[in-house]
């Protein structure tokens, strides 16, 4: 049987003044269930965001996107906007990195939603006015704030009203972009709150995209870890950080803050490759500490293990529980 | 891990600040009264040498104001600063000046506190030479190389003639370091100094921190991070709409919380580890606006524990466990 939503060999180029090129995405695959909760997590510049708006066809024309997305099998890259159009926002919706912010400051938070209705002849009128106070409630923000502007919001509100805006069309894929970054603890708790209830009591699938990994691991059953462009490490959060099989990942948990944590964070030395240049052996071979002389030269390929994971680490063909 | 017990380095005793509220002409002219945010109530906590003090707390809460009136950036309303042993609450600009060099701000944003049109070399040598410090030119490229150095910039020569555009956030936030130690200040104040950057990087800024802190220094870090302000802090102190609600050594803090707002906000901070998942005490609504401060104990409204006393009496903080609590509840 198909996925719900299931990503194939997605790749998005950049092009670069002087006909260089960027290459954003380098592969990207990943598959998800009806409500499940999977987390796409990596340093700032890994391409998160770029994968999201690649499969969304959100990108501008400086890209070339490449790779397939299938929804209940059916793929919908492949006809360009024409096939993606009736599917956005539909099927697959996104509240953006930043959405808080980029609510229309001149309209009410209601109007704005009611638009969004009315745009995608859901419903009309007082129709979609019941229908915005359905969804502002189901957010969490009380009907009769609908009236008011953006500027008249926390922002924990106005985060709440952009999932509000993206839930408009019922769709079964939510794809929220560092929707708790920039907010408090506990209002980021609350939004976590909010996101699992919507997959619990609705069975949205959640795609989760953040740089912070114990906020995945909070709220996801699997996550995906992005370095330089590709998926290095995918697996149950719990074998992630139990039993990691890249090296990028133990490292990325190592050097994040654990509230009773033992030990000092440390970093990881060194800087991400450039995009621009063809990569040589393992994207992360100069960072790694378990780098080897394979390592420098052949570039590994993301593999299945056991236990429904995988990871693109050459140590994994060596022995198992060297990573 | 403060190596003496001598007196700190800088003592904060009820610090009270407050920024009128803007009220439009129509306000002004019905003469309605004038309004204040209270942004900082009644605060006092010590920094000594060697010791890294966090400030914790939403947004809003009154760290930033705090962190500013310790630097004399603005003006309390009413309380004590003490620098050194010395009252510097209401020194004037001239007497200030020498105390400047003493006390450096660490900004939140790498990217806005560097001038993109100087060079490393003349970023870290500016406060040198607005100071008339560091001797001779041969001696000034000295301490600015000693600075790089320090900060890990290594070797200094690799970056000295560089550009900000040319540099990593991190090494970014390490040059904008540079230039405040540069000076040979006793109290660095951190405003978030690594919200923007990149959790592999923010590791080696939070030990570099650590580092200078060890050979002395003394640092107040404000953050929103419960799990940073837990590895680096040896002290925390939790802060609530402009009051300290909880202080105490870091440790005892974060395993042995007694207030309740420091207990829910240790509740939900999402852990590394997915086994750890924690049984979360969300509180409803955000911190009130530091307008209207509620009566009693400015937490009840949203507080789990409130009792009908809680809307009358404003704790003060008191000892509980092995630390300080404002609750009258503990
Ligand atoms: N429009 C664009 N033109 C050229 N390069 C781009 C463009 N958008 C993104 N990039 C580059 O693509 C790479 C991936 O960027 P992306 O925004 O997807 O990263 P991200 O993982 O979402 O980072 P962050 O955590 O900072 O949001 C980066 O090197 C970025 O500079
Ligand atoms: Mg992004």
């Amino acid at each position: 049987m198909s996925s719900l939503l299931e990503v194939e060999g997605l790749n998005v180029w950049f092009d670069l003044e002087g006909e260089r090129e960027l290459h954003a995405v380098q592969g990207v695959g990943f598959a998800l269930e009806p409500g499940e909760r999977l987390g796409l997590v990596g340093e700032s510049g890994c391409g998160k965001t770029t994968t999201v708006l690649g499969l969304l066809g959100l990108l501008p024309p400086s890209a070339s996107v490449a790779g397939s997305v299938l929804l209940n099998g059916v793929d919908i890259l492949a006809g360009g906007e024409e096939s993606i159009r009736p599917h956005r926002w539909v099927d697959l919706a996104i509240v953006f990195q930043g959405a808080m912010n980029a609510l229309n400051p001149v309209k009410t938070v209601g109007s704005q939603i009611v638009e969004v209705l009315e745009l995608h002849e859901r419903a009309r009128g007082r129709e979609a006015r019941t229908r915005t106070s359905e969804l502002l409630e189901s957010v969490g923000i009380p009907a009769d704030r609908a009236e008011r502007f953006p500027h008249e919001f926390s922002g924990g509100m106005r985060q709440r009203a952009a999932i509000a805006m993206a839930l408009a069309c019922n769709p079964s894929v939510l794809i929220a972009d560092e929707p708790t970054t920039a907010l408090d603890v506990m209002v980021q708790a609350q939004i976590l709150e909010l996101l699992d209830s919507l997959c619990r009591d609705f069975g949205l699938a959640l795609l989760l995209v953040t740089h912070d990994l114990p906020v995945v691991a909070e709220l996801c059953d699997r996550a995906a870890v992005m370095y330089a462009g590709e998926i290095v490490e995918h697996g149950p959060v719990d074998a992630l950080y139990h039993e990691p099989r890249h090296p990028y990942t133990r490292l990325l948990f190592a050097a994040t803050p654990d509230l009773y944590g033992e030990g000092v964070p440390a970093s990881i030395p060194g800087a991400p490759p450039r995009l621009d240049r063809p990569l040589v052996g393992c994207p992360f071979h100069t960072r790694c500490d378990r780098a080897f002389g394979r390592c420098t030269h052949e570039r590994p390929l993301l593999r299945e293990l056991e236990g429904s994971r995988s990871a693109a680490c050459h140590l994994n063909d060596v022995v198992a529980e060297v990573v | 891990m403060s190596q003496n017990g001598s007196r700190p380095l800088i003592a904060v005793e009820d610090l009270v600040v407050r920024y009128p509220v803007a009220r439009g002409l129509g306000g002004a002219l019905a003469r309605r009264p004038k309004r204040f945010v209270h942004a900082v109530e009644g605060v006092s906590f010590t920094v000594k040498r060697g010791e890294l003090v966090a400030l914790v707390g939403e947004s809003g809460c009154g760290k930033t104001t705090t962190a500013q009136a310790v630097l004399r950036l603005v003006e309390p309303v009413s309380g004590r600063i003490e620098f050194d042993g010395g009252d510097i609450t209401t020194l004037q600009t001239r007497a200030l000046r020498p105390l400047r060099r003493r006390m450096q701000l660490i900004y939140q944003d790498p990217y806005e506190s560097l001038d993109p049109r100087l060079s490393v070399r003349a970023a870290v040598e500016e406060p040198l030479l607005i100071h008339g410090l560091g001797g001779s030119k041969a001696e000034r490229r000295e301490h600015v190389r000693e600075a790089l150095a320090r900060v890990e910039l290594n070797p200094p020569e690799l970056f000295l003639e560089r550009y900000p555009h040319e540099l990593s956030g991190g090494q970014r936030q390490r040059v904008a370091i540079a230039a405040s130690i540069v000076l040979g200040p006793d109290l660095l104040v951190a405003d978030e100094p690594v919200s923007m950057l990149d959790v592999s990087v923010r590791a080696g800024i939070l030990n570099l921190l650590d580092r200078l802190r060890e050979a002395g220094l003394g640092i107040l870090m404000i953050t929103h991070d419960l799990s940073t302000a837990a590895r680096f802090a040896d002290r925390i102190a939790v802060m609530y709409l402009g009051r300290i609600v909880e202080e105490g050594p870091a440790q005892s803090v974060i395993r042995d919380p007694q207030h309740p707002y420091t207990k829910a906000l240790l509740s939900v901070v999402p852990r590394r580890d997915p086994r750890e998942r924690s049984k979360r005490e969300i509180l409803s609504g955000e911190a009130p606006d530091a307008v209207r401060i509620p009566s009693g104990c400015r937490f009840h409204p949203r507080c789990p524990m409130a009792i009908p006393d809680c809307k009358q009496i404003d704790p003060a903080l008191e000892p509980a466990g092995d630390h300080q609590a404002a609750c009258i509840r503990v």
